[in-house]
């Protein structure tokens, strides 16, 4: 049965398989991403300047190489040199959750120097000491205002994601091309793919929306 | 900690001195208050009312000089020491600067919470009577947003309040507010004055600040040119600039 709907139906829950894959990739590096991007942000708003310029340096180098280039340098180059046996599935998310970070930290950065800067002045006037008010006058702030920029980091990021089938990462796009290839239904199965990522696309907005108006301050417009 | 004697001030600056950049701001300003006393510092925008104001709870660190409460020097590079002191020093904004994303009651709260390290339980009941006090329990509940500009002030007023503050600073607390809302927060601040706080105001509401003075002072250019009781130097003051001045603010309707 190699019609084109034969083919798609008899791979989709191979296929979906790969879905859970995308996913845990790009929620992975997501979260490593803020983990990351957090300290980065704090940092560069608050800190001493030699540590402004590390982390700016940071920043500069994992949004200024392209996605491929930095897998292969992690994945082939450097742990190798390092001698860390790592699965392609573990750099993936190493990798895009570093690129990831220093998106992220640049979301958070600007959404901390958007606060007022009378908030810190009423915090320390309370006898906060810095830590304490930026953890709990801050961030708080900042986090809501950071939502938007993460739903854009979350469409960008699973859209990367694709990009790892050059390691070999089982996920939606290697599957699809593992099929294709073997089948030779090529333009079924990249368009299922296509879908099945706008479908994801647009599940993850509608949640991070959703966040959006459930943190959103009563009262603002 | 030493118990002040009742003749010995609450808080004094000696020799407070702030430049930004080139620009000197305060020359040198000394003041003291006692305990109980309402000063209010009076002059032209730019005179360095802010600027002073800040620098006592070291939200502007001074470049020179020395801030002691009750007898002990203040040293800000000790930040533990720093945070104690400030939790002692109550501050109120011009543009209140509540929590925006806390309700009038986490407003209050925060500070017994996070800084006194109080119990949930009892940080609430405390700051539930703050708010009472200045006449805002219904609106515990409400965020910053939801509120007037008078209903703000009073809640950072009441947040001040539940640390236990041994002196307050008031940097014009009503000029930001629509005309109709400057009386609930004066109200709000006499009150204080009759339950025996110390205070240091900064207004250019002439009437409200000679009612409830016991010294005004008047500023300019970063120096303090003349201070005394509030029917002296508002109506007859020793300096030519202060008369000008007070005559100026006056006609400006001036009586809150
Ligand atoms: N952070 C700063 N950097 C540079 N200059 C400043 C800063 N803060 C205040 N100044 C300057 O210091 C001077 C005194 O300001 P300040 O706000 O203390 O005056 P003020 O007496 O409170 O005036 P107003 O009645 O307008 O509130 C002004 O010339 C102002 O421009
Ligand atoms: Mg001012």
């Amino acid at each position: 049965m190699n019609t084109p709907l034969g083919v798609l139906q008899q791979s989709l829950p191979y296929l979906l398989q790969g879905v859970w894959v995308t996913l845990v990739v790009v929620l992975g590096s997501l979260s490593l991403g803020l983990l990351v991007g957090l300290p980065l942000a704090v940092g560069q708003v608050y800190g001493p300047k030699p540590l402004k310029r590390l982390i700016g340096i940071y920043v500069w180098f994992f949004r200024g190489i392209p996605l491929l280039v930095l897998l292969f340098l992690f994945y082939f180059g450097l742990f190798p040199f390092l001698h860390l046996d790592l699965s392609a599935f573990v750099v993936a998310i190493i990798v895009l959750g570093s690129i990831s970070s220093a998106y992220q930290s640049q979301i958070l950065r600007g959404a901390i120097l958007s606060i007022p800067e009378g908030q810190m002045k009423a915090a320390r006037a309370i006898g906060m000491s810095d830590v304490q008010a930026i953890r709990h006058i801050i961030l708080p702030q900042a986090f809501r205002l950071a939502v938007p920029g993460w739903s854009n980091e979350y469409s960008v990021l699973l859209k990367d994601s694709a990009v790892t089938y050059a390691l070999g990462v089982a996920e939606l796009m290697a599957r699809a091309h593992h099929v294709a290839s073997r089948t030779y239904q090529h333009l079924v199965l990249y368009l299922c793919a296509g879908f099945i990522f706008m479908i994801l696309t647009f599940l993850g907005t509608r949640a991070l929306d959703a966040l959006h108006r459930r943190v959103k301050l009563r009262g603002y417009s | 900690m030493a118990k002040a004697s009742p003749s010995e001030p609450v808080l004094t600056l000696d020799g407070i001195r702030k430049s930004f950049g080139s620009k000197e701001i305060l020359c040198g300003v000394d003041l003291s208050i006692h305990r109980g006393q309402i000063k209010v510092l009076i002059g032209p925008s730019g005179a360095g009312k802010s600027t002073l104001l800040q620098c006592i709870n070291f939200l502007v660190v001074p470049d020179g000089g020395r801030i002691s409460l009750e007898g002990q020097p203040v040293d800000p590079s000790d930040r533990k020491a720093l945070c104690r002191y400030r939790q002692q020093v109550g501050m109120i904004f011009q543009d209140f600067n509540l929590f925006d994303h806390l309700t009038a009651l986490g407003n209050v709260e925060i500070g017994l919470v996070r800084v006194k390290k109080m119990k949930r339980s009892m940080a609430r009941e405390r700051a539930l009577a703050e708010l009472e006090r200045v006449g805002l329990a219904r609106h515990a509940h409400q965020y910053p947003a939801e509120l007037s500009g008078g209903q703000k002030q009073r809640v950072s007023i009441a947040r001040a309040l539940a640390l236990d503050p041994k002196v307050m600073l008031l940097d014009e607390p009503t000029s930001a507010l629509d005309p109709e809302l400057i009386g609930e927060v004066h109200a709000v601040i006499r009150e204080l004055g009759a339950a025996g706080m110390t205070m240091i105001m900064a207004t250019h509401q002439i009437g409200f600040a000679r009612a409830l003075a016991q010294e005004i002072i008047f500023m300019e250019n970063g120096v303090i040119i003349e201070q005394g009781p509030p029917d002296q130097i508002l109506d007859d003051a020793q300096c030519q600039r202060t008369r000008e001045f007070c005559a100026k603010i006056t006609e400006l309707g001036g009586h809150g």
